[in-house]
């Protein structure tokens, strides 16, 4: 039998892949399969970068772990495990922790590109929601290292979602 | 539009009809969008992944000119053979089939726009259109954004730019790419220093169908991978200007391989077309690999006769989930050989 991927050389390794589901059997020769095998080992995901990070010099200490996000209740432990964070908040709630990793990822901190737009309600066009100016406000006090605000800003963000919640 | 007229009808980026089509096949922006009053979709209970659904659902309706005669799907109502050819066609991601429940995507006539909902992110919109027009893509995609905003509450922050469930696209959330066929890089042995060299650039080079997936074909998806820190315009400039580069080495290759080996090019060429011709069993991943030879001899102008668009389709229709379409039920692996072979030899004996 030849090899599947190539069809020239003589088919030596059995591979079994699956993707998106489906069991697939695949006849390969020993070039096919090296190659095979070269492009898994860079199949790295951001969950392996995150359980690597103490290597490069990112720790965080038993405290920062069990920080919580007080909106949809995950952990900085949560995140590390799953490499995913749980809402918008969370930015918030690990900030500390997750600027020196977004600094490894991306070599910056800052967000140059388009927001939404800020348009007054005049023109006919969109003005920026209660909600997002809050939340602009919020991010500024944090900035600020201005916490009583910061929290007050916060109950009134999520009165504000919970008014919007129960909207018919 | 139905579903039967998308599964009937061609996707505009197989049309091949703007500039480069030779070597760049098509070019795509996406957007990673959520909506702020919602946890990411992985951590959102039941009733706040449907709440998504249907605020997406009535923001898109009341945005208007570009989703005229758009399909709306939810995932939970299609079968797997309908799933896995969403994902052949590239309008939806590989991981957007999992536990089908609460997703759903919206997509445009000409399959141009489609909008993920609920896969990683609430929202992941993607312009694709055929050839080397990243700007243009990429301008669809800020005006498409802009509209849905107006109905939409994104979450964003002024320093941080737009949140996304994983750290990795924050800021701008934006990735832009462009698949190109390189297969005068890979018979030189070049393309692995080009993968690497790029990969110093802040960007990445994928297989044909995204993350995790192999070069068959030799085609390679070239994305940007930061998306903080820089602006959209930034981004897609910074990609554009390594496509160039790669058009330029892919062409010196082609053309050293023609001026040198005109023979050994030849006679693969031939070969391949002999082999497509006459298989009666022949797997996607093999038929991908001698489709892009026959694509390079027509570039080449060695293949007369055969229509640039009838072959970027083809590297579509050939894939498992349409020939079982096609035939109307499951097929086997070796089934799906069988058709395949049979499929390609008639497109190709004329």
């Amino acid at each position: 039998m030849f090899c599947q991927v190539c069809g020239k050389n003589e088919a030596t390794v059995e591979f079994t892949e699956i993707i998106n589901e489906e069991v697939k059997q695949l006849h390969l020769c020993d070039q096919c399969a090296k190659d095979k095998g070269i492009e898994m080992e860079q199949n790295f995901s951001i969950a392996d970068f995150l359980a690597g990070m103490s290597d490069l010099g990112i720790k965080s200490s038993k405290g920062d772990i069990q920080i919580k996000c007080k909106k949809c209740g995950m952990t900085f432990e949560d995140f590390q495990k799953v490499g995913r964070l749980g809402c918008g908040d969370c930015y918030i709630e690990f900030r500390k922790n997750l600027l020196p990793l977004l600094k490894r990822i991306h070599g910056s901190t800052r967000h140059i590109g388009k927001s939404p737009k800020e348009v007054d309600e005049t023109d006919g066009k969109k003005k920026i929601s209660e909600a997002q100016e809050l939340r602009q406000r919020l991010q500024r006090a944090i900035d600020a290292e201005e916490f009583e605000e910061a929290a007050a800003l916060r109950d009134r963000i999520r009165a504000l979602e919970k008014k919007t919640k129960e909207k018919p | 539009m139905t579903l039967d007229d998308l599964w009937n009808g061609t996707g505009e980026w197989l049309k091949g009809t703007g500039p480069d089509p030779d070597i760049v096949m098509s070019s795509r922006i996406r957007l990673a969008r959520n909506l702020a009053k919602y946890p990411f979709p992985h951590w959102a209970s039941e009733e706040q992944l449907e709440g998504a659904i249907s605020d997406f659902e009535s923001a898109y309706k009341q945005a208007q000119g570009y989703f005229n005669g758009a399909l709306f799907l939810r995932m939970k109502e299609l079968d797997s053979i309908e799933k896995q050819m969403l994902i052949e066609r590239h309008l939806i991601s590989r991981e957007h089939i999992f536990n089908p429940e609460h997703k759903a995507v919206l997509i445009s006539e000409r399959e141009i726009i489609s909008i993920m909902v609920n896969e990683e992110d609430h929202l992941r919109i993607q312009v694709l259109q055929p050839d080397f027009n990243l700007r243009d893509t990429w301008e669809l995609a800020d005006r498409i954004d802009e509209e849905l905003e107006q109905y939409l509450d994104f979450a964003v922050f002024s320093d941080l730019g737009y949140l996304t469930c994983c750290p990795t696209n924050v800021g701008t959330g934006l990735r832009a790419s462009c698949m190109v066929h390189l297969p005068a890089l890979v018979m030189t042995k070049q393309v692995g220093k080009i993968v690497q060299a790029i990969g110093k650039l802040g960007m990445t080079a994928r297989g044909l169908f995204g993350e995790g997936t192999e070069a068959y074909g030799n085609f390679f998806q070239i994305s940007n991978q930061v998306t903080l820190g820089h602006s959209e315009e930034e981004i897609v400039d910074n990609l554009e200007r390594i496509i160039k580069q790669i058009i330029e080495q892919e062409t010196a290759a082609r053309n050293s391989i023609f001026a040198n080996q005109r023979l050994l090019l030849e006679d693969r060429i031939s070969r391949s077309l002999a082999e497509l011709k006459s298989a009666k069993l022949i797997s996607s991943e093999e038929t991908l690999g001698l489709l892009s030879i026959i694509r390079l001899g027509a570039d080449l102008g060695i293949v007369k006769g055969l229509d640039r668009s009838m072959l970027n389709n083809l590297f579509i229709q050939i894939q498992p989930a349409h020939l079982q379409k096609k035939e109307g039920k499951q097929l086997s692996a070796e089934e799906r050989d069988a058709v395949r072979a049979e499929f390609i030899s008639k497109k190709f004996n004329i």
